[in-house]
């Protein structure tokens, strides 16, 4: 019954048009191939094109007199000084400062919110899914212009604007704050407000392995409050004050001194700050919702109070959850800056993509930096996001 | 040796009761709707606090919204005058002549007046193709597939664009505008982005090294950047890269951005659901000797995108809501119908803006809460398929 198992038949002879090794070679190579013919195609036809309309290429123009004028800037420029270059900075330090901004609200709101749908109170619960459902699904570009166009541009002009003690004042030109302005002594403060993070990390770090060592706990939270914001405090009100506020001053068509906030920097803020919020939320609910219950039944049935079962066993655990898709939405918040443009905030895509590459017409160039910002924020953010989660992920046997 | 609870106490002390009473109701402010305030809404002193403070916030906002929509709307009037507070003497809120006027130009743009059935039946037909494809126990959806996937485009292209030779004129894209404009641009994004999402997903989880490099470079490149810019690209750029004759008209341009960005998008879907499947179900389908188009056509696929379905209506609905960029370079979407009737001085209130974004806001949140209610449904019942 036995068949010679030790007597090896040649392996069975294979066209070579049915070789897997072969076929894969050919379909990458005829890929290449066509990838490459379509690269080539579409550079010689653009340099065609552009000699034929008399483009220059190159980044020359990047150190070619700029001549426009920028709304808000964060740096020093004036369009008769200023260059291409020094644009593109001011107009990417909007976006940075929008998208930070909008960053730290969202991040705020949306946590309360996310917590805010899975709290017992029904009707919080029903107004926090309200909220939710709502904005998810307006498109962003639409809340920014009525947040621009029929909010903000319909408030009373600059003589009728409203105020608040004649401090700040609020109309259809922006929203006009006191300017603090440092007088001497308020370096003190400053140093007093680094030396009290540094020693409130060091106190963290002791206290920390002390309860390593012994068990024994340190009222950490309020020793870093005591730290951080009552010893630069204290210092402050110890060398009189030393910060003088300036109060923008009203005029019957300018108000001048203080500072200036847009109106298309307070729409834009508003709007990213809501619209991220939702999906922040969402984001929250589910890692709340991811970690299971036995958890906090376990943490309760070791005698663990209630709040220090939510600090130290259910949000380390939804943090994992939270984290990944939290990065994701900074990453849209910073890349919805972008609809910037549609109601004229100064940032990259508006000052260097609008302004920049219609008056030197070079498209390629500018589109192709602007691309590469972006896509150096997104990709060093998600190198980021990898290293982290391999930090926290889960050992498993 | 259980013991029945009579015969607990059969000889007891006298002051033991003998026989139960009989059971009382829950005391009342514990049940109905007072227990169920009680429990849900004054639970605590922080909970009644909150309760107070939301319910302010709701007799605030609720109110201005029906007032502003509906108490305080003018229904009827022919210009401005009628929704001019100063002429008229009351609070005013939304203008809806206003919307009665420019409802056409809302929907059609500018699209020739006697040429306007066209997209009437074009809207019809999608409508079909939609609920054919959406109800998942309809008849024969294969052949729904067809119809939605290749017969719609070239029918619907043929009926809008225009073709001499069977009579219809040639509308040139710059007509377009308004809710036709949105969902031609979203059905496009739509039609495309699912079979390139899945020919880069697949790209993306390839053997073949060149295939899976080009597939990762497209999509982290164009998942990296912003619509805006992609749009920018295909707007400004692309007419660059074309032989000087051949001028791709602009609202092409935008499609192209568009199909490029939701592919993108639709791409890492689908791989999330290939992800899903279970390594078995690839060597199960080797071992019975499939190659790789039958193993991905007959095995693998039809359960990936039965996962992602959800997933899928879900990132529709995203694009649906980014369809309004287009309106960055130029095209007349309804956005863009919008913001131009609102500046019309014959209509110029200063609730005329508002009443405008009103209008889309309605028209967008029907759109993208129906969409992802239907997600959720199909979430629902996939769920239930898969307890056992």
């Amino acid at each position: 019954m036995s068949t010679d198992l030790r007597t090896e038949s040649p392996p069975p002879r294979v066209a070579l048009y049915n070789n897997p090794k072969v076929r894969s070679a050919v379909y990458q190579v005829g890929l290449c191939v066509i990838i490459g013919l379509l690269v080539y195609g579409a550079a010689s036809n653009a340099i065609e094109n552009l000699r034929r309309a008399n483009i220059a290429s190159g980044f020359g123009f990047w150190d070619n007199n700029a001549g426009f004028d920028i709304s808000q800037t964060l740096i020093p420029y004036s369009s008769q000084a200023s260059t291409y270059g020094r644009a593109f900075w001011v107009g990417l330090l909007n976006t940075l400062l929008v998208a930070g901004l909008g960053i730290f609200f969202a991040t705020i709101l949306g946590f309360i919110i996310g917590i805010s749908r899975l709290s017992k109170n029904w009707l919080l619960a029903k107004a926090a899914g309200c909220y939710v459902e709502t904005i998810r699904n307006l498109p962003l570009l639409l809340q920014l212009l009525f947040w621009y166009n029929a909010v903000l541009k319909t408030l009373p002009d600059i003589r009728d604007s409203f105020t608040l003690g004649g401090a700040v004042y609020l109309n259809n030109r922006g929203l006009f704050l006191p300017k603090p302005s440092p007088l001497e002594g308020f370096g003190w403060v400053q140093i007093a407000l680094v030396a009290g993070i540094i020693a409130a990390i060091a106190f963290r770090l002791w206290a920390h392995r002390r309860q390593e060592r012994t068990g024994r706990q340190a009222p950490v939270a309020w020793v870093t409050l005591a730290l951080v914001v009552g010893a630069p405090l204290a210092v402050f009100l110890l060398a009189g004050a030393p910060l003088l506020f300036q109060s923008p001053q009203a005029g019957r068509f300018n108000i001048s001194g203080g500072v200036e906030v847009l109106p298309e920097f307070v729409a834009l803020l508003f709007g990213l700050s809501i619209y991220t919020a939702a999906f922040i939320a969402e984001v929250v609910r589910a890692g709340l919702l991811a970690v299971s219950r036995g958890q906090v039944e376990a943490a309760y049935s070791l005698g663990l109070q209630p709040r220090p079962t939510l600090r130290l066993v259910v949000i380390p655990q939804a943090m994992r959850v939270i984290v990944p898709p939290l990065t994701n939405q900074y990453l849209n918040l910073t890349k919805n800056s972008t609809l910037a443009v549609a109601i004229g905030y100064p940032d990259l895509v508006q000052v260097f993509t609008g302004t920049v590459l219609n008056q030197t017409g070079q498209a390629v160039e500018v589109v192709a930096i602007t691309m590469l910002v972006y896509l150096f924020i997104s990709l060093t953010t998600s190198l980021a996001m990898n290293i982290y989660n391999k930090r926290v992920a889960l050992v498993e046997r | 040796m259980a013991m029945s609870d009579t015969e607990l106490v059969p000889t007891g002390p006298a002051f033991v009761r003998r026989e139960f009473l009989p059971a009382q109701p829950p005391p009342v402010r514990m049940t109905g709707a007072l227990g169920w305030m009680r429990e849900n809404l004054f639970s605590s002193v922080f909970n009644i606090v909150l309760t107070i403070l939301i319910a302010l916030l709701l007799a605030w906002v609720v109110p201005e919204i029906v007032r502003f929509l509906f108490i305080d709307a003018v229904w009827t009037g022919a210009d401005r005058e009628a929704c001019h507070e100063a002429v008229q003497g009351h609070a005013i809120g939304a203008c809806w002549p206003f919307v009665w006027e420019r409802l056409p130009y809302f929907i059609y743009g500018s699209y020739p007046i006697p040429e306007r059935w066209r997209v009437d039946l074009f809207f019809a037909l999608l409508a079909l193709g939609v609920v054919w494809m959406l109800w998942l126990s309809a008849p024969r959806r294969d052949l729904g597939m067809i119809y939605s996937f290749a017969v719609l485009p070239v029918v619907s292209f043929i009926l809008l664009h225009g073709f001499e030779a069977i009579g219809l004129p040639v509308v040139d894209t710059v007509l377009w505008g308004g809710v036709l404009v949105t969902i031609v641009v979203a059905s496009v994004g739509i039609v495309v982005s699912l079979p390139f999402g899945i020919a880069l997903a697949l790209g993306r989880r390839s053997q073949m090294p060149a295939v899976r490099l080009f597939s990762v470079i497209f999509i982290e490149f164009v998942r990296g950047v912003p619509l805006v810019t992609v749009l920018f690209m295909a707007s400004v750029m692309l007419p660059l890269f074309v032989p000087p004759n051949f001028e791709p008209d602009k609202l092409l341009r935008a499609l192209i951005g568009i199909a490029l960005f939701a592919s993108a998008y639709m791409a890492e879907v689908v791989r999330a659901g290939l992800q899903a499947i279970p390594k078995g179900q690839f060597e199960g389908a080797m071992a019975v000797g499939l190659n790789y188009p039958q193993r991905m056509r007959l095995i693998i696929l039809p359960q990936a995108l039965r996962v992602t379905i959800p997933n899928i209506v879900n990132n529709y609905v995203a694009l649906f809501k980014d369809t309004t960029l287009v309106f960055i370079v130029g095209i007349f979407d309804l956005l863009r119908t919008i913001e131009v009737a609102r500046i019309d001085p014959k209509w110029a209130t200063p609730v005329t803006s508002t009443t405008g974004y009103a209008v889309a806001a309605i028209f967008y949140l029907v759109f993208c809460y129906g969409m992802s209610r239907y997600a959720r449904a199909v979430e629902a019942r996939l769920a239930t398929g898969d307890k056992r």
